[in-house]
């Protein structure tokens, strides 16, 4: 038993990566993410445990520098990502009702950077991600060609799409298709 | 593609992340098990589908996924305001220039 | 040399840059910058096609987008060609192919041509008269013969080898034309700061400076100005400036869809860039800038080669260097064909005459015609042309008889007239407004947040054009919201004539008295004759007028046909044309080829294609894959040798006899949270929750509100404010949906949450009598035994040193385990649970096992044993309805008088009298073989199959009473045979369930 006690993991876009002219493709590291589900009048409360406030704003998001990042989804549900730390471990800590389910495997992700990453994502995202109306910190779930994701802007020229498992093939596939052509 | 303005969202999103969700303002019955024959009829299978102003529920489903009502001018196709779920009922009137608008607002 | 007919000196292209290209096989040189039909003109070539119904020849008629008649086949290789690509406005690289169409064998002599003398039997409505009878000879008869020789064009038969690219993008204006009112407002727009986008439909802006070269702007020609105007565009980091892009579909909420054109004018394009970009565009305001369309005369044989509009022969002279003659003659309503015929004589080119209807056309006009040596005719018209495959003379008459004259011509170049151009403007769903002046629709109120600047807004000289369209530019930037300067001022500008003149509808010699072919509407052969005959024969809509005629409904969009059609029909009807209306433009604007529309939704991408996080192993271990919904899931897995039968016979047997294991990763999955999860549940589900311990799990059956099955499957209780639902592959999001539906709007106050985790497990499910051998020495924390953890439980643990939650559940009916670890260790956990299965004996196996195990046991699948109207009871499930529940989804429905009186179908087993033959899922089921037909069917087969455990055929179906029809023998008639089938239990297998307990 001793040669399976420790599986690796076999994540769904391992291995792949692309670079274009404009704009780089990387699956993102593993993480831990967690869905979180409360009534927003125990933000403080759940924001404590977590050392970090939930932001209460449509579209929006915050995050530490220790690299934990929480997108607001909806009124009483946010996206909390962590490469380090386990949120879930922390809101077990926090009194406050809410809901805190692991999606940690559920979700995968990509890295979308550099001058040609905005085009590239709007190749299949329908939502207006320009600088006025999707600055730096934005998050937002929306589509993407055929499927759901939650897109976040990390950076003038790095968005992070958020895909469920097996859907990553299909929005890798988007995305290169529209990298191609991302300096239009 | 329409825009449909999110009353969570606070603000216009592509119609590609919503889903209509049929007619609004039709509540479940609280007794529902003990309500008549004719009353199930009325509150499960019949509905007004107007020319003009229809209540409808949309729900965010890419978005916030959150429900909401809207009402709707099914003859240009146009939005005319959307609000939370759970609100009542915002009523509306066609203004001269044949658009429809809030009851009371201003052209 | 590129072609005899250019003109040194003249025109915008450089001589010195030549190309080859092919027309018909036939190798030929342009220039750079040349349309395939400016470089067809300049080699002397106008006959380009055959006419879709008459098969007449046809030429050049247009230089623009209108083009009706000059229709080619081009590409450069046989999987890059495209049919019907308007010569006028595809641009020749070295190498492009061009081909006529519509014509056999060759374009100078086609058999086709025929219907041309047959055309008495092809006047408008033919289809739908002639073909009536007999009536069996429509299917077989006329309509293949009739589809073979319609259309135009041929498909291609390769893969598109291209890619197409697909942009959303956001603006604040979007200016739709690159002509001198689209650039002004751009302009304004833009150094307002405004984010801008403006697209034009040719290779480069200028519109009509194509043609006019008499205007100036900023003491420059239009045309300098033009380029200039765009380079300082292009210059501004706030502006996007398309060109060879069309504005094609203009919705809702100022959503416009522009296709780009992006190497359909390149020899070498390199491979990376896209054939086409479709633009869809979201803009705050959108300034209309699509200019005017100039009309044809009709009148008889206006269709010959060589015969074409005015502004297009100055087009090919002015900007391509092009005459389109020698000998050219001007018929005209419009001032605007006189400026052409000036152009023209002053190249060198033979005028013989300028024929005017109108009798007394501007003074100063025909001093200049006189002064050029050019006759003017004014009052008179040309009442027929000659000439088979060129015009070759043009015969001119006054209307009113009398003499007649014979003038020998080899092009003829006429205007009634331009209609604004308000395609975008209607798509917009804006109403045109009749202008009794100008006799022209133009644009009224704009309904969308737009406005219409220039000449496709009746706004016919050119100072003012521009002055409207800087005011329209900086009014939207405003409107959109931006901090505006002062107004940017548009330059002076001066046309040199301000046209005028008009015409609609038939001209003298084309009236309703005569007989000849004057065409309207070139691209779908319709003539003014067809026109009256159809108000004739009662269409007085002209609704109905096009639909009966095609006028207008061809891929031109009727852009030069349309108001002559309305005029001829209103004067048949005698009511003033704005009374008949016009019909409604609709999107593309132009043809848009499918590889835009659909972009990258092809191949792989057309649909996502989800696997599973074992399925490398699957595929690697032989296994065929079906598809679920967007799913691939593994079907069967064949050793050599084996075919499906054979493959599944040995996968049944092996799970019954040691051990099988199934990949149930696919199942939808929602964890539900919170203090009011059970009473939740209890409102989502039929049964009660309530008393289910944590640790435990069981079946839940889900309803709509009407009282029929909407979903089912297990439920285990992980804490007493935490649920794991399972659900149908197929039903996740709609379950999900569903439950919220409830939770937001029915049931707002219960403190429960609902988060989708259907992604985050891997299911792995190991069943068989050898299961439990098989994972014991892999999970930790857990104790395995029957009395510790029975069937349909739940455990917390690790499996392989990664958490599990453990499952102890079957759907085969023997005992087992549905092993749920994070999805990303599924492979690696499968792959220890197969090192340790394999030497017990046991097999993998696919859906197809897993659908004749669970049948083999009775159990159904929702949407295969229920098709939306099965209610529990029904299905045989009534066990599973809560009876004192006061309330969940779908308690009412199941109360009405329909669901609860008898005659409804049940669910029951069926088996064939004969063990061999298995009925076909769907078959229908009658009492009474010997009836009449149609007989009376009592129900249907739903599940099917061989079963090798039970020796023989097995059947589920739903029979009207059928639980009371056990051990009657029923009829499943089918083509070839009638089919004795026996009712009985629905479990075919181990009825005690001693298995399950094992």
């Amino acid at each position: 038993m001793a040669d399976i006690a420790h599986p690796t993991r076999l994540e769904s876009l391992a291995g792949r990566a692309i670079g274009a002219t404009g704009v780089m493709l990387t699956p993102a590291p593993a993480a831990h993410r967690v869905v979180l589900r409360a009534d927003p009048r125990e933000a403080e409360a759940l924001s404590k445990a977590l050392g970090l406030e939930l932001p209460a704003a449509p579209k929006t998001s915050a995050r530490t520098d220790t690299g934990r990042l929480i997108a607001w989804l909806g009124p009483d549900e946010w996206l909390i990502i962590d490469e380090n730390g386990d949120p879930a471990a922390d809101l077990a800590k926090a009194a406050a009702l809410h809901s805190a389910v692991d999606i940690s495997h559920r979700n995968t992700a990509i890295l979308v950077t550099g001058k040609g990453a905005r085009a590239t994502v709007q190749g299949g995202c329908p939502q207006n991600l320009s600088e006025r109306a999707f600055p730096v910190g934005s998050a937002s779930r929306t589509v993407l060609g055929k499927i759901e994701v939650v897109i976040l802007r990390t950076g003038a020229e790095e968005f992070r799409v958020e895909c469920w498992r097996s859907f990553a093939d299909y929005a890798f596939g988007v995305l290169s298709e529209a990298a191609k052509d991302c300096l239009a | 593609m329409l825009l449909i303005h999110c009353p969570y969202c606070q603000e216009e999103r592509p119609e590609l992340e919503f889903r209509n969700a049929g007619e609004a303002h039709i509540e479940r019955p609280k007794d529902i098990a003990g309500i008549s024959d004719e009353e199930f009829k009325t509150f499960f299978f019949l509905r007004t589908n107007p020319k003009g102003v229809a209540y409808e529920r949309w729900r965010h489903i890419h978005g916030c996924a959150r429900f909401f009502n809207a009402v709707r001018d099914t003859v240009s196709d146009q939005f005319v305001t959307t609000y939370r779920a759970g609100e009542p009922r915002v009523e509306v009137e066609r203004g001269e220039d044949g658009k429809l608008k809030l009851k009371g607002a201003a052209q | 040399m590129s072609g005899a007919n250019r003109i040194k000196g003249k025109g915008r292209l450089t001589p010195a840059k030549t190309l080859r290209f092919t027309f018909d096989r036939k190798v030929l040189t342009a220039v750079e910058g040349d349309t395939l039909a400016s470089a067809l003109l300049a080699n002397g070539i106008h006959l380009t096609g055959r006419s879709f119904k008459y098969h007449r020849p046809r030429g050049m008629l247009s230089a623009g987008s209108e083009e009706p008649n000059a229709l080619l086949d081009v590409g450069r290789d046989a999987a890059r060609r495209t049919p019907n690509i308007r010569a006028t406005v595809q641009e020749v690289y070295d190498g492009l192919q061009a081909k006529s169409q519509n014509r056999w064998p060759s374009l100078a002599f086609d058999v086709g041509g025929i219907n041309n003398l047959a055309s008495p039997f092809f006047a408008a409505g033919f289809y739908y008269k002639t073909f009536m009878w007999p009536k069996a000879a429509w299917k077989k008869l006329y309509e293949p013969i009739i589809r073979a020789a319609a259309g135009l064009g041929v498909a291609p038969s390769e893969r598109d080898p291209d890619h197409y690219a697909n942009h959303f993008i956001h603006c604040d204006v979007l200016v739709i034309g690159g002509g001198a009112a689209g650039l002004t407002a751009a302009l304004a727009a833009a150094h307002a700061g405004a984010e801008v986008i403006v697209c034009d439909e040719q290779a480069e802006t200028g519109g009509a400076f194509h043609h006019d070269t008499d205007a100036t702007v900023d003491g420059v020609s239009g045309w300098d100005w033009a380029q200039a105007a765009t380079a300082e565009l292009r210059a501004m980091d706030n502006v996007k400036v398309l060109t060879r892009t069309t504005a094609f579909g203009y919705q809702a909420q100022n959503h416009v869809v522009l296709v780009e054109r992006v190497t359909e004018h390149l020899a070498n394009p390199d491979a990376s860039l896209p054939r086409e970009r479709l633009w869809q565009v979201r803009a705050r305001q959108v300034i209309i800038a699509t200019g005017a369309i100039e009309r044809h005369m009709v009148f008889a044989n206006n269709d010959r080669p060589g015969i074409m509009l005015a502004s297009a022969a100055r087009t090919y002279l002015n900007h391509y260097g092009v005459a389109v003659g020698s000998k050219v003659g001007v018929y005209t309503a419009c001032d605007s064909a006189w400026s052409a015929a000036f152009d023209l004589k002053q190249a060198g080119v033979s005028v013989p005459a300028i024929v005017d209807v109108r009798t007394d056309p501007d003074p100063a006009l025909v001093a200049r015609a006189s002064e050029l040596g050019i006759e003017v005719l004014s009052g008179q018209a040309v009442l027929d042309t000659s000439g088979k495959l060129r015009i070759k003379s043009m015969k001119v008459g006054k209307a009113s008889a009398g003499s007649t004259r014979d003038i020998a011509v080899d092009a003829l170049i006429m205007s009634s007239g331009w209609t604004p151009s308000v395609h975008m403007y209607s798509q917009s769903r804006g109403k045109v407004v009749w202008d009794e002046e100008g006799q022209r629709f133009l644009p009224g109120h704009h309904v969308q947040a737009c406005a219409s600047v220039g000449a496709c807004s009746g706004v016919d000289d050119l100072a003012d054009a521009m002055d409207g369209a800087a005011k329209a530019g900086h009014e939207a930037a405003k409107a959109a919201g931006v901090e505006t300067g002062p107004v940017w001022t548009a330059p002076d500008a001066d046309t040199a004539t301000l046209w005028t003149g008009s015409m609609m509808g038939s001209a003298a010699g084309a009236g309703p008295e005569t007989t000849v072919k004057a065409f309207v509407d070139f691209q779908n052969d319709v003539t003014a004759k067809d026109i009256r005959l159809a108000v004739r024969e009662g269409m007085h809509s002209i609704e109905h007028v096009k639909r009966f005629t095609t006028n207008g409904m061809a891929t031109d969009q009727g852009k030069t046909s349309n108001i002559h059609g309305l005029a001829i029909a209103a004067e048949m009807l005698g009511k003033p044309l704005p009374q008949v209306g016009l019909t409604t433009f609709r999107s593309p604007f132009t043809p848009v080829t499918f590889g835009a529309i659909v972009t990258h939704s092809r191949g792989d991408l057309f649909e996502p294609i989800r696997r599973t996080p074992m399925h490398d192993w699957e595929e690697a271990h032989g296994a065929v894959f079906e598809d679920v919904g967007q799913w691939k899931r593994a079907w069967y897995y064949p050793r050599p040798g084996e075919d499906m039968h054979q493959a599944v016979n040995r996968e049944c047997r092996t799970v019954r006899e040691s051990a099988g294991m199934f990949d149930a990763s696919t199942l939808g999955k929602i964890e539900v949270v919170g203090p009011d999860a059970a009473r939740f549940l209890n409102l989502m589900y039929t049964n009660g929750w309530d008393k289910l311990e944590p640790g435990r799990c069981k079946y839940g059956i889900m309803l709509r509100e009407d009282g029929f099955i909407y979903d089912d499957g297990v439920v285990g209780r992980l804490a007493e404010d935490r649920f794991h639902v399972t659900t149908t592959t197929g039903g996740a999001p709609r379950v999900m949906h569903h439950m919220e539906d409830y939770l937001q709007t029915e049931f707002p106050d219960l403190k429960v949450w609902l988060t989708s985790t259907t992604e985050q497990w891997a299911v792995i499910a190991v069943q068989g009598p050898k299961a439990r051998e098989i994972i014991a020495p892999l999970v930790e924390g857990i104790d395995l035994s029957t009395e510790a953890m029975p069937h349909m439980s739940l455990r917390e643990g690790t499996i392989c040193g990664v958490p599990t939650r453990l499952f102890r559940m079957s759907f085969t009916g023997e005992a087992g385990y549905e092993v749920n670890v994070p999805a990303d260790y599924g492979d690696a956990v499968w792959k220890a649970l197969w090192a340790r299965a394999e030497p017990l004996g046991a097999c993998a196996y696919g859906t197809e096992t897993m659908h004749v195990l669970r049948a083999e046991k009775g159990y159904i699948i929702v949407g295969q044993d229920t098709d939306g109207t099965v209610t529990p009871d029904d299905a045989g499930l009534n066990w599973a309805v809560a009876k004192k529940k006061p309330d969940f989804v779908g308690i009412r429905g199941l109360r009405r008088p329909d669901l609860i009186g008898g005659g409804r179908k049940q669910l029951v087993g069926l088996t064939t009298k004969d063990p061999n033959i298995v009925l076909e899922e769907g078959a229908q089921i009658v009492a009474d073989p010997n009836q009449s037909v149609p007989m009376t069917m009592i129900g249907h087969v739903t599940s099917s199959y061989w079963s090798e455990n039970c020796g023989r055929s097995i059947a589920m179906g739903v029979v009207i009473d059928g639980r009371a029809l056990k051990g009657r023998t029923l009829y499943v008639p089918m083509p070839e045979r009638t089919i004795e089938v026996e009712v009985t239990d629905t479990v075919f297998i181990d009825k005690e369930g001693v298995r399950l307990n094992g």
